[in-house]
């Protein structure tokens, strides 16, 4: 049975519809990449999958368990992590700061009231260690809102790994990054490939085909295309599209 | 790398606090001989802890709250009403000043806490208006507009001992300590790991929920918190006044607790609050006693903070204290400003 089984997923704001029958089955342990043009809804199927916008009909399940509808907190503690394409960081807090608040740990203690957040060396030693695993373990210390774009784009992803989650949405984690960004983030998530359940949107098609198991191509809303890449690679659809001239 | 030297932030008790509280308990000694007056000293640490119960709210969870003043009148009424009705013993009616403000605070988080921004500040004056409305109106419990009169100032029973606190000097120690006390729980709470989620929501709710973290109820919890600490400081200020009056639940009383924080640099620190009611209260008595104008004045101060100075008087005090820059806290300042009121970063 697969992780993540999504089946006939419906999506409309007021009369338009934004998502229209999207099925996905994403077994544990595969990355799982969905491309497609600007507004094909790849970001909409997100926030579904993530609990922050309700489906108009369709199921989620999540290991088995029915989790459609539930609310993004709810889903969050089942173990469904994401990054966002617009950073959403805590920009006041430092860097450490921005993971120790998303560590389980931490959350589980959210309504303790009695003592010092910063009394637990516990929880900074482990949000040091998640800084480490993307490169930032000497910026622990830096506000998140000094940091430069590039550092900001690994803790995006540092703060999602520290929920030490089952499922890792990332939403177009290359965006805006240099060709040397973009490589350090491939080998970082290469090293995370496997490891955990990886779903990613992607535009950076050398990234993508490079690292993903599986592809899903949605275009108006609907999956037109979906196979390992070499499979992608000679489906009529994306060679008539301009998709996969990176490939 | 991780600190070794416990923070201020860690501790229960910081070297600021103990100084405060050393300087305020020798007020009663000298205040008279400036030319003011002991009751001054009651007022100041009654609206600095209702400021700080405030700034929880406004300053730790970014959510703009103008009718602040309908908990702290609730708390007032709430002590008096428990005198005459239930039992005069002090304990149990400030206990009633915090539990039934916090109920209050309760009822109006249930239809506010999926909000923010300034549909937040509108929801929390017209919730703030019901309820002074609601004191003007009901005669027969909070005597309108003419106030619940004759609450008296009950003694401190402490089973051992029983203090009597009719007069101003004894009132003012049995605040000062009772401030002291909330001081220290409002500081731990603030650093708390509760406190850190309430500061994380403020600075991105989506994120927040998106870490597993249920952002509604975590704002209603802050603002039910928020609304029982202001009833406990109303519950005293009835017992400072003698009386408990509907003006305090105003909207433009509840204006009164903003400019305070606001001015006092409530948005980057703790003590920024307290700051401001000394700033307002000796405003008042000082220019008060030279023109009856002195609101024009202190209006022009709380506008040019907020257009330029956002960090405040604490801010300032921070930036030469701690070696900190100036900058840094002005943009601090700036951007829960534009958090609260509308720019770039509220949706």
């Amino acid at each position: 049975m697969a992780l993540i089984e999504v089946a006939g997923i419906h999506v409309r704001f007021g009369d338009r519809v934004v998502l229209e029958s999207i099925d996905l089955a994403v077994p544990e342990g595969e990355f799982h990449g969905l491309m497609g043009p600007n507004g094909a809804g790849k970001t909409t199927f997100f926030n579904v999958l993530t609990g922050r916008v309700r489906p108009s009909r369709g199921s989620i399940r999540l290991d088995g368990e029915d989790v459609t509808g539930l609310g993004s907190h709810r889903i969050a503690a089942k173990g469904v992590a994401r990054s966002f394409q617009i950073m959403t960081l805590f920009d006041d807090f430092t860097a450490r700061e921005n993971v120790m608040v998303g560590l389980p740990g931490f959350r589980a203690r959210g309504f303790d009231m009695r003592h010092a957040a910063d009394g637990d060396h516990g929880f900074a030693k482990e949000a040091s260690e998640v800084l480490t695993t993307v490169g930032l373990a000497d910026k622990g210390d830096v506000r998140a809102k000094d940091l430069s774009y590039g550092d900001r784009r690994a803790l995006e992803i540092a703060v999602a790994l520290g929920q030490n989650p089952r499922v890792l949405c990332l939403d177009e984690p290359t965006s805006g990054l240099g060709s040397d960004g973009v490589r350090r983030l491939a080998a970082l998530v290469g090293r995370l490939k496997g490891k955990l359940t990886i779903v990613a949107i992607e535009h950076d098609m050398e990234f993508l085909f490079s690292l993903a198991d599986r592809i899903s191509v949605i275009h108006w809303g609907q999956v037109v295309a979906r196979g390992a890449p070499h499979e992608l690679q000679q489906n009529e659809w994306v060679k008539r599209s301009n998709l996969g001239r990176f490939a | 790398m991780i600190p070794t030297q416990k923070s201020d932030s860690e501790r229960l008790i910081t070297p600021t606090m103990l100084v405060l509280f050393l300087v305020l308990a020798t007020v009663p000694l000298w205040i008279a001989r400036v030319g003011l007056y002991p009751y001054l000293g009651i007022e100041i640490l009654i609206w600095s802890l209702y400021a700080l119960a405030f700034n929880l709210v406004l300053g730790t969870a970014g959510l703009p709250s103008f009718g602040h003043g309908a908990y702290f009148g609730i708390g007032a009424y709430a002590f008096g009403l428990c005198q005459f009705n239930i039992v005069a013993n002090l304990w149990i009616c400030l206990a009633a000043a915090f539990v039934i403000a916090g109920l209050a605070g309760a009822l109006v988080a249930l239809f506010i806490s999926h909000r923010r921004g300034i549909y937040y500040a509108f929801m929390t004056i017209a919730f703030g208006q019901i309820f002074w409305t609601l004191a003007i109106k009901s005669h027969k419990v909070t005597g309108g507009e003419d106030g619940l009169l004759k609450i008296a100032r009950l003694p401190a029973d402490l089973g051992f001992a029983s203090f009597d606190l009719a007069g101003n000097v004894a009132f003012y120690y049995f605040v000062l300590i009772v401030f002291a006390l909330a001081v220290i729980a409002l500081w731990r709470l603030v650093h708390s790991p509760y406190g850190r989620v309430i500061a994380a929501i403020k600075q991105s709710e989506t994120r927040a929920a998106h870490l597993g973290y249920n952002v509604w109820l975590y704002k209603a919890s802050i603002f039910t918190l928020s609304a029982a600490v202001s009833g406990f400081a109303g519950g005293l200020f009835a017992m400072a006044q003698l009386a408990a009056f509907p003006d305090v639940m105003s909207l433009h009383q509840s204006g009164y607790v903003v400019m305070m924080t606001l001015v006092g640099g409530g948005l980057v620190s703790f003590w920024g609050p307290v700051v401001g009611v000394f700033l307002f209260l000796i405003a008042r008595d000082v220019i008060g006693a030279l023109t009856n104008a002195w609101m024009l004045y202190f209006g022009l101060l709380f506008m040019a903070v907020v257009l330029f100075r956002p960090e405040g008087v604490a801010g300032a005090i921070t930036a030469a204290w701690q070696n900190r820059s100036l900058h840094s806290m002005r943009q601090q300042g700036g951007s829960a400003l534009r958090l609260l009121f509308g720019g770039e970063r509220w949706r």
